[in-house]
């Protein structure tokens, strides 16, 4: 009896520390966020997670799949993700939002660049960089034993799309896509040929760590336009789509279309909720290169910042 | 008959030369006739089974219902029966019992004591067999806890207690009725088939539709993984029966459910239990994979640190996985073993009787009570837990400053002679020529019945429009099979020849098969980076067991008649190696072989994850995307790769035997 009146106590004394209480009345279960394969998204959930749970309500992590998400947030399996890229996502969270099962909470603030990237030392190998029609003439310069003749680019986990290997085709670059399983093997790859100075041509991708250590820079593709990827008769080939750079543009959050009704309070923190490149780039760095744990780097962020997400919490 | 054989071996070794040129100059002579559909097949052939599969299932999940109950509401129903006793389980082993909302909430009741739980396993084993099982079972959860991997483990622990049972008790009963009704084994048997072959991943996409996202789903996954070598051995177990202990439960005046569970059921108990062993098994292995569609524990750890590279972090946790196994298998073990004997009840109260479970509850009581003062004995101190991390990491970290260039020089030699030959030569072969080979292959070794299944599995291939992707697979596959083979059986001779290596190569052999396949990954990542040699290495490492073993048995069994005849004969030790042991123990090692292909296969889909382009990847592409119809059709037709070369080599080693006469 006097356990459940200690909890009732602490239910009431969160209600009236931490938020107003009318939030605190919202449904009780837990809003579950969902976790994907790269720092920078785990280190932005958590943050989202731990606001929420300041704000007194109950949050679940659960690890899903970039793209296969959409299908747990249009039946309401899932509540919330807080990384869908312009540059990847998009066409995933039109089709979402359109089946009206799934709502766009808003940008994150962090802005996208997702391209091929290169390191300084091949520009010298191959002079005509960064226009991608020097690509052309120097494929051999990017060639390891495995795709000999062709240049080599390693491209990111398949899943995270951005036919690359369509691109390759239409602006027909003697170049073999291979994916790297994985975001840390990505980096490692790059890690591993910056020490050597060997040929590399990979996907980078901003906020992130690798621009701001190593010295390169991004490949200029055809700018971007949706007709390119639509309409093969636009570009530069007039055969094929995808004749182009990839999209640029901001990162937006993604919510079950049933979050707003069932916790209308958490829905308004969700959509308050701004962030910057700068800080993600050096939280990522400080996950990826110190090896800090990443629950420690979100409390960092939580407590050096408390006024800003107390005020996103109030408003 | 002379002149036919070499007449015969000469067109074989003609028609390979063949298809060996028609590989390496088949692209060129596609172009110079201008026919490109002889390597690559139009698009407008491609029979769309991915996009008809997808609807079927849009329909099923949205549409689907039988009267007012939707399909969705059925297997949500199901998702939340056995999530119940999940969470129950989950909140007693590892998160304790809680109550309200926010960042601290109330803790009711913390899970159970590190300490109230490593006595119970210790007094489970003693009530099992004795005080050695006791210590075996102490000792594994003691390491948990101290090398700091207790709570994972424990969640971990919470989803094998569910899934083991509903595993092997659904098993059960599947097998029985399989057995009462033999037409339902006939359908029974290529599901299963099926069911062992496809790849996991194939069928997490339409779980998740199914049954929602979260751990719900990967128990649903595991069982559905761990079930069928328990219905397989079910059957088995119950036609093994004595007939004379058949007969005198019916003399005996028992109905049928009698029969079954007080005749046939405890009579079949020992082999039953390889089934439940096999179940254990299973469940543990699919830990990780689970994990990518949200069980958390300890298969999560070893994703996480692959993702992250972390060498020593992914060990550990592998490590713990093999610790769990060991404990929860011996114990199972004993349990049922316990089970079967006849006990005596002692007289005394209740509580004088069960001692054991006195003390355990009363140990939970004193936990729980203390643990207020004393976090000590609630949670491990996270101070004094152990790490080798930091070692494995630094070894690592070693081999790739200093040995870097002779790494290299080794990927690029495998690669330039030995992968990217095999992987030209197939991928230049124009399909319709693989097929007609593949159909005389099959009719060559094993009559028109499996001609007729090659040729129709690998046109379904074909028309799925995979063939490319496939063809990938089989190289990878074979050229991994080739090394494993060339590595395995010379050391399974020297196991059989030999008893020190034998010894040596048993415990090599039993650790390698015990470490999850997914922890094989990380060194090898680390070392050679991605592509495809590390994915061969990583193969041959997994699959390299069943060929060691099987040559092992097979050069061992080698009747002494005969090896006595060769010495009288004559022969040094070579000769009677090269001549009498080695081609008697041939189709033992062709078996080993098919295993061998078998586990080659089904680790493809797990070494998609360093970035190989096979099927392998599509279904994993497809899991990544939700994509049913796309995941299903990849994982059909790896299943098709597996019947395919299983039926041939199967059919070879028979024909070997026949030939040796040691089957007529």
């Amino acid at each position: 009896m006097l356990r459940n009146f200690n909890a009732l106590g602490a239910v009431a004394l969160t209600a009236a520390v931490s938020a107003p209480s009318a939030w605190a009345a919202e449904s009780s279960d837990p809003i579950k966020l969902t976790l994907h394969d790269w720092s920078g998204q785990l280190i932005n959930t958590k943050i989202m997670g731990s606001i929420l749970q300041e704000a007194g309500y109950n949050v679940e992590y659960v690890q899903a799949d970039y793209i296969a998400q959409f299908a747990g947030l249009k039946t309401g399996d899932l509540h919330l993700a807080m990384e869908i890229w312009e540059t990847t996502g998009r066409e995933a969270l039109d089709e979402a939002t359109a089946s009206g099962k799934v709502v766009n909470a808003g940008e994150t603030g962090l802005m996208a660049i997702e391209e091929w990237w290169y390191p300084a030392y091949m520009k010298d190998r191959c002079p005509g960089l960064p226009d991608w029609q020097a690509l052309k003439d120097c494929a051999e310069e990017f060639a390891t034993a495995e795709t000999s003749p062709y240049g080599r680019y390693v491209g990111g986990p398949v899943t995270w799309g951005g036919f690359d290997e369509e691109r390759v085709e239409a602006l027909e670059l003697e170049f073999e896509v291979v994916h790297a399983g994985t975001d840390a093997a990505l980096f490692a790859e790059l890690e591993s040929a910056y020490q050597r100075q060997d040929p590399i041509v990979l996907w980078v991708y901003v906020p992130h760590w690798a621009p701001a250590k190593y010295d390169g820079e991004f490949v200029e593709f055809p700018p971007y336009s949706s007709e390119c990827y639509s309409d093969p008769s636009a570009g530069v080939n007039p055969d094929l789509a995808y004749d182009c750079g990839k999209p640029r543009g901001p990162i937006w959050k993604a919510a079950w279309a049933g979050l707003p009704e069932k916790w209308p309070g958490a829905y308004e923190i969700v959509q308050s909720y701004q962030i910057t490149n700068e800080e993600m780039s050096a939280m990522v760095g400080k996950a990826d290169l110190d090896g800090v744990d990443i629950d420690t780097v979100v409390s960092g962020w939580m407590t050096a910042n408390k006024d800003r997400w107390s005020g996103w919490i109030g408003n | 008959m002379k002149v036919r054989l070499t007449w015969q071996s000469s067109a074989a070794w003609g028609l390979v030369l063949v298809t060996i040129l028609l590989g390496w100059f088949g692209r060129d002579l596609a172009k110079a006739l201008d026919a490109r559909w002889l390597i690559k097949i139009p698009s407008s052939w491609v029979i769309p089974f991915k996009t008809r599969i997808s609807s079927a299932m849009s329909w099923l999940v949205e549409d689907a219902a039988i009267g007012p109950v939707s399909f969705t509401d059925a297997t949500r129903a199901i998702a939340w029966l056995i999530e119940q006793p999940y969470e129950l389980m989950l909140s007693l082993l590892a998160h304790g019992f809680l109550y309200g909302p926010g960042p601290a909430p109330q803790v009711l009741l913390p899970a159970a004591s590190w300490i109230a739980v490593t006595i119970a396993v210790i007094a489970l084993g003693h009530f099992c067999r004795n005080w050695g099982l006791a210590a075996v079972a102490g000792a594994c959860f003691a390491y948990l806890a101290v090398f700091g991997q207790w709570d994972s483990a424990m969640v971990t622990l919470a989803s094998v207690v569910i899934a083991v049972p509903i595993g092997a008790g659904g098993g059960l009963l599947t097998g029985i009725w399989a057995y009462r009704h033999p037409r339902g084994e006939r359908i029974l048997s290529p599901v299963l088939d099926l069911m062992q072959t496809i790849p996991i991943f194939a069928y997490l996409v339409p779980i998740l539709f199914m049954f929602g996202f979260g751990p719900v789903s990967a128990l649903v996954a595991t069982i559905i993984y761990a079930t069928p070598p328990m219905i397989r051995i079910t059957i088995m177990a119950l036609k093994a029966v004595d007939p004379e202990i058949l007969d005198f439960g019916r003399m005996a005046g028992t109905t049928k459910r009698q029969l079954m569970w007080r005749v046939l059921v405890p009579s079949a108990s020992q082999s039953l239990m390889v089934g439940v062993n096999q179940v254990i098994m299973l469940t543990l292995n699919m830990v990780i994979i689970a994990s990518m569609i949200g069980a958390g524990g300890l298969g999560f750890d070893v994703l996480a640190a692959l993702r992250r590279l972390d060498i020593g972090a992914g060990f550990e946790a592998g490590i713990a996985i093999v610790v769990l196994a060991i404990a929860v298998d011996r114990l199972s073990q004993a349990f049922a073993e316990r089970m079967g004997q006849i006990h005596h009840t002692s007289p005394g109260s209740w509580a004088a009787r069960h001692k054991r479970t006195v003390l355990v509850l009363s140990l939970l009581m004193i936990t729980w009570v203390l643990g207020r003062f004393s976090p000590l004995l609630l949670d491990y101190p996270a101070s004094q837990t152990i790490t080798t991390g930091a070692f494995w990491n630094d070894a690592v970290k070693y081999l790739n400053v200093n040995y870097f260039d002779v790494f290299e020089a080794v990927k690029v030699f495998f690669l330039q002679w030995f992968l990217l030959p095999i992987k030209k030569t197939l991928l230049g072969i124009p399909w319709p020529w693989a097929i007609a080979m593949l159909t005389l292959l099959g009719w060559r070794v094993g009559g028109w019945k499996l001609a007729a299944l090659c040729g129709v599995m690998s046109a379904l291939i074909a028309v799925s429009g995979l063939w490319a992707k496939a063809m990938v697979t089989v190289y990878l596959c074979g050229a991994s099979v080739i090394l494993a083979t060339l590595i395995g059986v010379p050391l399974g001779v020297l196991a059989a020849l030999n008893r020190r290596a034998g010894i040596a190569i048993n415990l090599l052999i039993d650790t390698l098969q015990t470490l999850p396949s997914f922890v094989y990954l990380i060194p090898v990542v680390m070392l050679f980076r991605i592509g495809d040699f590390t994915a061969m290495i990583a193969i041959v490492l997994y699959a390299l067991a069943p060929a060691v073993r099987y040559a092992a048995h097979g050069v061992r069994s080698v009747s002494g008649e005969l090896i006595e005849a060769g010495l009288v004969s004559g022969c040094t030790r070579w000769q009677l190696l090269r001549l009498v042991r080695l081609p008697m123990a041939l189709p033992e090692i062709l078996l080993g072989i098919n295993q061998t292909i078998m586990l080659a296969l089904s680790m493809l889909v797990i070494t998609a994850l360093v970035g190989t382009r096979d099927l392998g990847q599509e279904v994993y592409i497809a899991l990544t995307k939700a994509d049913t119809g796309r995941g299903l059709v990849a994982g059909l037709a790896i299943a098709f790769i597996a019947i395919i070369a299983d039926r041939l080599v199967n059919a070879g080693a028979r024909g070997a035997r026949i030939r040796f006469g040691l089957e007529s």
